[in-house]
């Protein structure tokens, strides 16, 4: 923590960004993100297990980028997030440093480069508890799994916090907001909250990071990140490609290549 | 109306329920779901709730559904047929469990669908609705009722307040003639009341500041566009505070259904950033920040002066609710304590 | 309609449709039930929500005046999913309508005095319906002046109107369109409007204005009719906030404390200054 806000500290001395985006002190000994943008105020900076928000997400966001150049306080899922941007040109190489907390240490990665080969090194595979649980989901019935999701559905509030809590969900206007033709339902009833999270977990394949964030931010507590780890895995066992893993590279469901070897497209 | 105070044992309520639903009534009541305790329809007493601080949702969808028919239509050959709901078939519904805070919130509600011109559906359903509440044992870092003029124990609202005195038995204030109609439907099942000191019952929740405190700078807080984008910097402009807020009744209206179907109404919230935008691509409120202050403004400064009420009644379901814990009461006292 | 449903639409059945401009159409519409029509009653300046059923509901205001009864008029152009469906109706089709809505521009309170009108683009519809209303009491005001542009000649609305008003030796009318928007035999003037009314600088003197455009129009035309000497109370507007229900209970259409369906939505600039800019 002292050698984070250090960090931090110095950079915003030495002007090298204009704002380090981190985690502080939130209500009932949770954490939050903090937008520290002078050097004096580095000492609100914590790291610790209850921080889990993937602060990505906030690079997206308008009024976040008009405050200049940041540092993000990055977990391992914060790290191919950014890779993830920039793959999909939505983030530029000098625009952010991301720190990762190591230990008592930070590591400040300053290129996409070093954020690639920092990735390399971590394990981006579903943890085995995970595999286990998709296991279980693809031991039930068609069904058993009909049956289970629509009880998770129904309770969809269409609140749109899975979607707005995603660094990855950053369009201006979502398919859900289309209506010529209207694509999705708008009313929070069983077709329309099944037609949302089908459009939301498929419009994440191949590009969800796994980290996490849609589930949490869910007030009614639907487990969505079912949904993306099972698509993570298909489209990991099928193109044998992972997300977030290069600041260039091709999401695997919306490139088509002439030597694909599905012919439905050609 | 003077309170009648009276009691009702576990076992008594527990029939009560049950009298309820051979009546033909709906009860939604707390109950647990995974590790969450949320409104639900139920059908024994067993499944309800009693130690939860409070529960995800509001019991607002008991009036205010997140998707409501207003009526339905037929259209053929260039004619159109219009249904309207049927308002004397609406079920009668007994709200059980919700909170002392909850039960003044409807009072809000109320006062948002039914000023100027009444709401005829809200309004119907409004009518056939008891409030049953239990007063608050606990209370947590997010409850803030008594700085909104309400308390853990308060009555105003509910039809009857029930206050869990131990021992399996429960003090009821009969509140209302709604109350006193289903207190005396009940018959024996209500005896009388053993002992009405419930303070030592319920939670305390200090105030931290007076209404006037938080209303009073807020109008005139308006044009500090550099407060504003401070204090909602952290929010992502989802929806999560509105659908669970107990008074929020921002809606949309939705056609479904073709050339024979249904006009709905469904739930909206001023976070999302479509809320406002104009045909043109003009939108009066931009950014997050503009959407911000007109959530706080609506409540604290808008609804005071127009419909004669406050806005929020403390429940602390929006801070509990937000992905990155925008607390509100933290918000109000900073606007409290703001030096324009 | 009575007060128990306000959000069921009376039917209307289309008598008429007019192409105005691309993707631009006046509906003339009258009641299914004869009776509803004749009790019908609006005042100009307020708006309605028009639906069509199976596709949702859209907010205009009424182009026709009051003067003129039996019918109403509704103007607009071909955007979202509800006014795609509206323009692909044909007469004797059937859609919704709730209203009137809204306050109205108080034109008792004009007798007597000039009237100055500054339109631009899609928003002719709602001054449509004053002008109409005051020519059709014409001995009850003294000078009428319209200034009128669009983007371009096609963009124009109304033409059939603009010729008769044009024609007329009691209404002075100026129509302009956007540098650029001009065709080889425009006879109109080439301009903002804005610039336009700078140039021929009406008198304003026992004068009221009333300005309906686009926001950007409006914002650079307030300062034009300040340096006229126009006072703030004597300068009108309407405000075309997104709205859904119309009766002061969905929540989108505020302008701080004042909902736009409810208190306006005909504001005086006096009022505005007095309003935050979330218009």
């Amino acid at each position: 923590m002292k050698a984070l806000q250090e960090k931090a500290r110095e950079l915003l001395a030495a002007k090298t960004v204009q704002v380090v985006i981190g985690y502080g002190r939130g209500s009932g000994g949770t954490a939050r993100a903090v937008f520290i943008r002078e050097a004096a105020q580095a000492g609100l900076l914590v790291f610790d297990g209850s921080c889990l928000q993937n602060l990505a997400v906030y690079l997206m966001k308008p009024e976040v980028r008009k405050l200049g150049k940041a540092a993000l306080v990055a977990r391992p899922a914060t790290l191919r997030t950014i890779l993830q941007l920039a793959a999909e040109n939505q983030i530029t190489e000098n625009s952010l440093l991301a720190l990762v907390p190591s230990g008592e240490e930070i590591v400040l990665l300053a290129t996409f480069a070093a954020i690639e080969a920092h990735v390399a090194a971590q394990d981006n595979d579903l943890s085995a508890a995970e595999k286990e649980e998709l296991q279980k989901f693809a031991a039930m019935g068609l069904e058993e799994r009909r049956q289970f999701w629509q009880e998770q559905f129904s309770r969809c509030l269409k609140c749109y916090a899975c979607r707005a809590a995603c660094p990855l969900c950053y369009c201006t206007r979502c398919t859900v907001e289309c209506n010529q033709p209207q694509w999705i339902p708008v009313p929070a009833h069983d077709l329309g909250n099944l037609e949302w999270n089908v459009m939301r977990a498929m419009h994440l394949a191949g590009r969800c990071v796994n980290c996490g964030d849609c589930s949490r931010a869910c007030p009614v507590g639907i487990p969505l990140y079912l949904l993306n780890q099972k698509l993570i895995s298909d489209v990991f066992t099928n193109f044998n490609s992972r997300s977030g893993i290069f600041a260039k590279s091709d999401n695997a469901l919306s490139t088509f290549k002439p030597n694909d070897s599905e012919d439905f497209i050609r | 109306m003077e309170t009648d105070k009276r009691s009702i044992e576990r076992e008594a309520l527990a029939k009560l329920v049950s009298q309820w639903l051979s009546q033909g009534k709906r009860v939604l009541a707390p109950k647990h779901s995974g590790d969450k305790v949320d409104f639900a329809w139920v059908t024994t007493l067993d499944e309800v709730s009693f130690g939860h601080v409070q529960t995800v949702q509001s019991p607002k969808a008991a009036l205010f559904p997140r998707v409501d028919e207003l009526f339905s239509f037929r259209s053929a050959d260039g004619r159109v047929e219009i249904s309207e709901r049927d308002l004397g078939a609406l079920p009668e519904t007994v709200v059980f469990g919700l909170r002392p805070c909850d039960a003044a919130a409807f009072a809000v509600l109320k006062a948002i669908f039914n000023w100027d011109s009444p709401d005829s559906l809200f309004s119907a359903r409004m009518a056939r609705t008891t409030l049953v509440s239990v007063a608050c044992s606990r209370d947590d870092e997010y409850c803030f009722c008594t700085s909104m003029g309400g308390g853990p124990g308060a009555v105003t609202g509910s039809d009857i307040l029930l206050t869990d005195m131990g021992q399996g038995s429960f003090l009821a204030e009969i509140v209302s003639a709604k109350g006193r109609e289903a207190a005396m439907a009940a018959g024996p099942l209500f005896g009388p009341a053993t002992s009405a000191e419930k303070e030592s019952r319920l939670a305390r929740v200090d105030a931290v500041f007076a209404p006037d405190a938080v209303t009073a700078p807020m109008a005139r807080l308006f044009d500090d566009t550099a407060f504003w984008e401070e204090q909602s910097r952290r929010c992502l402009g989802c929806g999560a505070c509105a659908y669970v807020c107990p008074t929020c009744a921002c809606f949309d209206i939705q056609d479904e259904g073709g050339v024979s179907g249904k006009r709905l109404r469904c739930w909206d919230s001023c976070g999302f950033g479509l809320f406002t935008l104009h045909t043109s691509g003009h939108n009066p409120r931009p950014l997050q920040s503009q959407r911000w202050r007109q959530r706080l403004m609506h409540k604290f400064a808008y609804m005071p002066e127009r419909q004669g009420v406050l806005g929020c009644v403390g429940c602390g379901r929006c801070s509990r609710a937000c992905p990155v814990d925008m607390n509100i009461l933290e918000h109000l006292r900073a606007v409290a304590e703001a030096r324009p | 309609m009575s007060p128990a449903d306000i959000f069921k639409p009376w039917l209307m059945k289309i008598e008429q449709v007019t192409e105005e401009a691309p993707d631009v159409k006046t509906l003339r519409l009258v009641f299914a039930d004869e009776r509803q029509g004749s009790e019908f009653a609006f005042r100009t300046g307020q708006f309605g929500e028009y639906s069509v059923f199976g596709e949702g509901e859209c907010t205009f205001c009424i182009a026709s005046p009051p003067t003129r009864a039996g019918y109403i008029e509704c103007t607009f152009r071909k955007a979202g999913r509800v006014t795609t469906a509206l323009a692909g109706l044909e007469p004797g089709e059937t859609i919704g309508f709730r209203g009137p809505y809204g306050n109205v521009f108080p034109i008792q309170d004009w007798e007597n005095k000039n009237l100055l009108f500054v339109a631009g683009g899609i928003a002719l519809p709602p001054m449509r319906s004053v002008i109409w209303n005051v020519l059709d009491l014409r001995d009850h005001y003294k000078d009428v002046t319209i200034v009128y542009g669009a983007r371009t000649v096609a963009d124009l609305v109304y033409k059939r109107e603009l010729a008769e008003w044009a024609g007329r030796s009691d209404v002075k009318l100026i129509t302009t369109v956007d540098p650029g928007g001009e065709t080889p035999d425009w006879q109109g003037e080439v301009g903002f409007v804005p610039a336009v009314l700078d140039r021929i600088a009406p008198a304003s003197r026992d004068t009221v204005a009333v300005v309906c455009g686009p926001p950007v129009m409006i914002k650079f035309t307030f300062p034009v009719l300040a340096r006229l000497g126009f006072a703030p109370e004597n300068i009108f507007t309407t405000l075309e906030n997104r709205m859904k229900c119309g009766v002061g209970k969905c929540g989108r259409c505020n302008v701080g404390k004042h909902f736009v369906c409810k208190d306006g939505p005909v504001f005086t600039l006096a009022q505005l200054r007095n309003m935050p800019q979330e218009y």
